[in-house]
């Protein structure tokens, strides 16, 4: 595994210096979820490509070990007061792997190109804020409408259709990654294969093997490169994660992004050291088919579902993997945000149940004329076992569902149709933002499963958008996520967490929130 | 021989077109495409995204389309892996799975064989229960048990072998999946082996050889290994064409960069050209062996002859 180059430096420095550096120091190697869809950035949505390409790439601003947002290859920049024009400073000795400079027009140009409805970016619309981009993407404005430009070689000017709280930090993300122009220009679409690609972050590509093993070596051009510790980065795409778990107790790796649930009792056991399980930005509910024909159209019925469901049995007794149990749509650890918790969680479990009777009989449900319900679930050994459970805590009420499980192409082809009174869902935040949560519940959202539909709801998410100070923004949002609540739109089950295996000689690890680590900061204990 | 074999390979033209057209076809029908997931698109950008794989035009003339590129040996980007053409996804894993399966089914006849033969000549014996009982768990259980199961034992407890990665097919790395990939083909072939032998070693000519006075090993050398092959060498062509088209299991578990998991995470992920290609890249390697397989047939049996037909 180890090459015999990185081992050779190490090894001469204990010869000539006379200590014994340990030998692996310098390699990290981490299993990653998957086998990236590509490494151009224009060219994935998936988490685990972030994990590779963001170690390769840097934006203009970037994540702190601890996930906070951090000047990257723009060194400052001004906001208008409007917050609608950004101007950002490109730090001097910001360089691509190849020793050019990085300039304003490789920002440009990569706005540009993945906005370009050639590049049939799937994830193009994270950009949609700046001036023009959906219009372009959609093929309705010529790309040069967009609103990015380059003042000079080091100064860029992003203006946006309206002001965007959270615009920053999405600059952390890779489809806000600067692209070499120099280097896509003469390659095409080739541009990102290992003897092609230059990129800009602490590490550059050197070997791409596929489904086998992604290399990156330290950049010498980056401008942090004095302060990166590790030589050499390898990333092995590991699907199942027990593999990942056994290549990780053999020592093979030092990283696993993702361990088997199952396994948490005996890692906690055996490995406690190396066990991360951190709060993660992410929901997991079912939405409620709200659309006319179905019974979850009637707001008592899907309160009487919600109210019967015992989050707490599920995360403790069917996950246990530290789970939270959510009784709102918005994870409470998103940034300047305190999501209201649905009303009913001030009651006993009794009076809930109590609760959810009277509500369903008030909608004309009872031994007579039982619910029936169909419950649709992405096949998952863990989904399954949720949706046995639910159906069970639905049982008392005397409801009667009927379960069916589908390949997740098929899962979601479907309840996109409307085919369902109940549909598992999830959703990961793009960004830091309850916008990005609370904006899947307005009317008529490709995401909003259910097709909730609430006025109101729309009016306060609309004057969110149009408000600047975000005190303001946060209290509207919270409005709005409190008729959401109040309706039932869906049924928030838990909050996600994400889970990882950091071996114990790693300094530098931090738990985020986004679950987002960059290679940069972490170095052996040695 | 080499009018048989020329009139085969043009039976296998038309076979190939209907499997090809009956795959596409079905795998258009399947409900969900290539970008349902959950994250719905957006409209514009789901629209770009087929126009840019041409999924836009109408499914028949996407099946003209796709039949003229594979005429010219294109098949196509991968829908799923971007920055790989489905001809370099197969060209790249098809030489480990390759390489895993000879190994694997090398390792299957080197002892299944042998073992079959045993039972077979011990019929009914303590010798024979044993190598039929173990044959019988080989059967029964499955890989997804015995894979994870080497792993843990050779790999965490003992520690004497990589627990997975191909690392450019180092030996190391190699036991753990041949081994796990060849228990059941060696369980499979004893088995066949010792009926097909203890079914020879009743006929007429082989109480003819041993009426002759021929000394037992030139009975069973001479004369009955060679037909008693026969069944196992018609399960070895599927089976060939089988196991070098990789495991999906197997691969998954050691993390072994084959084309096996491309046959199911292709179709899952609705990678419509590279589901097409594992078919045509499969489909193509059945008919070889099923050739060859015959062929071998007439090596091997001398009722079995091609020219005269």
């Amino acid at each position: 595994m180890q090459s015999s180059r990185t081992l050779a430096i190490p090894m001469a420095l204990a010869l000539t210096v006379g200590i014994t550096a340990p030998l692996q120091a310098d390699t990290l190697r981490i299993a990653i979820m998957g086998e990236p869809a590509s490494l151009d950035p224009h060219k994935i949505s998936g988490t685990w490509e972030n994990d590779v390409v963001g170690d390769l790439f840097e934006g203009l601003v970037t994540e702190a070990a601890d996930g906070t947002r951090i000047p990257g290859v723009a060194e400052s920049w001004e906001i208008s007061d409007d917050g609608t024009v950004y101007t950002f400073t490109l730090r001097d000795d910001a360089k691509w792997s190849d020793g050019k400079p990085v300039t304003a027009n490789d920002f440009v140009f990569a706005f540009q190109r993945i906005l370009t409805p050639a590049t049939a970016a799937d994830y193009a619309y994270l950009l949609y804020p700046i001036k023009n981009a959906a219009d372009v993407y959609g093929g309705e404005a010529d790309v040069s409408t967009l609103g990015v430009e380059a003042l000079d070689t080091k100064t860029l000017q992003v203006t946006l259709e309206r002001s965007t709280p959270y615009f920053l930090d999405q600059l952390s993300h890779y489809t806000a990654y600067p692209v070499p122009s120099h280097v896509v220009e003469t390659y095409g679409n080739e541009w990102s294969r290992p003897i092609n690609m230059v990129s800009n972050g602490a590490f550059q590509l050197q070997e791409w093997q596929s489904q086998t093993r992604i290399t990156a070596t330290r950049n010498p051009y980056f401008h942090d490169a004095d302060n990166v510790a590790l030589d050499e980065v390898v990333y092995f795409p590991i699907e199942e994660r027990n593999t990942a778990l056994n290549r990780f107790r053999a020592g093979e790796i030092h990283i696993a992004r993702d361990f088997p649930t199952h396994q948490y009792d005996w890692l906690m056991d055996n490995l406690p050291e190396a066990v991360q399980v951190a709060p993660y930005l992410g929901i997991y509910y079912y939405a409620f088919n709200a659309r006319d024909g179905h019974a979850t159209a009637d707001p008592r019925v899907r309160e009487a579902l919600s109210l019967a469901v015992r989050r707490d049995v599920i995360t403790d007794q069917i996950l246990g993997t530290g789970e939270q149990p959510a009784y709102s749509f918005v994870p409470p650890s998103v940034n300047h945000y305190s999501a209201p918790t649905a009303s009913f969680t001030e009651l006993s479990q009794e009076e809930r149940l109590q609760r959810a009777h009277e509500l369903l009989q008030e909608a004309g449900y009872g031994p007579d004329n039982p619910l029936e319900l169909m419950l649709r679930y992405n096949t998952s050994e863990d989904h399954r076992k949720v949706a046995i459970a639910i159906a069970a805590m639905w049982k008392p009420l005397g409801v009667e569902v009927d379960l069916y499980n589908a390949e997740v192409a098929v899962h979601y082809s479907d309840i996109r149709q409307g085919d369902f009174d109940v549909a598992r869902a999830g959703w990961i935040g793009d960004y830091n933002d309850a916008q990005n949560f609370l904006s899947l519940l307005e009317s008529d959202v490709s995401n909003n499963y259910g097709a909730y539909s609430s006025p109101e709801f729309d009016t306060l998410m609309n004057e969110a958008a149009n408000t600047q100070d975000m005190d303001a923004r946060a209290e509207l949002m919270a409005e709005a996520e409190a008729i959401a609540l109040e309706d039932s739109a869906t049924l928030p089950i838990y909050y996600y967490v994400s889970r990882n295996l950091v071996s114990p000689d790693l300094v530098g690890w931090e738990s985020t929130i986004e679950d987002i680590h960059r290679s940069r900061w972490i170095r052996f204990d040695h | 021989m080499l009018s048989y074999t020329l009139k085969r390979i043009l039976q296998a033209i038309p076979t190939l077109w209907v499997v090809i057209t009956l795959s596409f076809f079905l795998m258009h029908l399947a409900p969900g495409g290539p970008f349902d997931g959950e994250r719905q698109l957006p409209p514009e950008i789901e629209a770009n995204l087929m126009a840019s794989y041409g999924l836009d035009k109408p499914v028949w003339e996407q099946y003209f389309t796709y039949m003229g590129n594979l005429l010219q040996g294109d098949l196509g980007p991968s829908f799923k892996y971007k920055d790989f053409s489905v001809t370099e996804l197969v060209a790249q894993g098809f030489p480990v799975s390759l390489e895993l399966g000879l190994w694997a089914i090398s390792l299957a006849l080197l002892i299944g064989i042998p073992l079959g033969v045993i039972a077979a000549l011990k019929r009914n014996s303590s010798v024979d229960y044993m190598v039929m009982g173990t044959a019988l768990a080989g059967v029964a259980i499955p890989n997804f048990v015995i894979a994870p199961m080497l792993a843990l034992v050779f790999g965490v407890f003992l520690a004497w072998l990589p627990v997975g990665g191909w690392n450019d097919g180092h030996w190391k790395n190699l036991v753990l999946p041949v081994v796990a990939l060849s228990i059941q083909q060696i369980a499979y072939i004893a088995r066949m082996m010792r009926a097909s032998m203890i079914e020879v070693l009743g006929s007429h000519f082989i109480r003819t050889a041993r009426a002759k006075g021929l000394s037992e090993s030139e009975v069973i050398f001479r004369h009955a290994l060679r037909p008693a092959m026969l069944p196992v060498i018609s399960y070895l062509g599927p089976a060939i064409a089988g196991i070098i088209t990789g495991s999906v299991v197997i691969e998954q578990i050691f993390g072994i960069p084959g084309i096996g998991r491309y046959f199911v995470q292709a179709a899952l992920n609705r990678d419509y050209t590279l589901v097409m290609g594992t078919v045509v890249f499969y489909g193509g390697l059945i008919v070889l062996f099923n050739l060859i397989v015959d062929l071998l047939y007439s090596a091997l049996d001398p009722q079995i002859r091609y020219d005269n037909e």
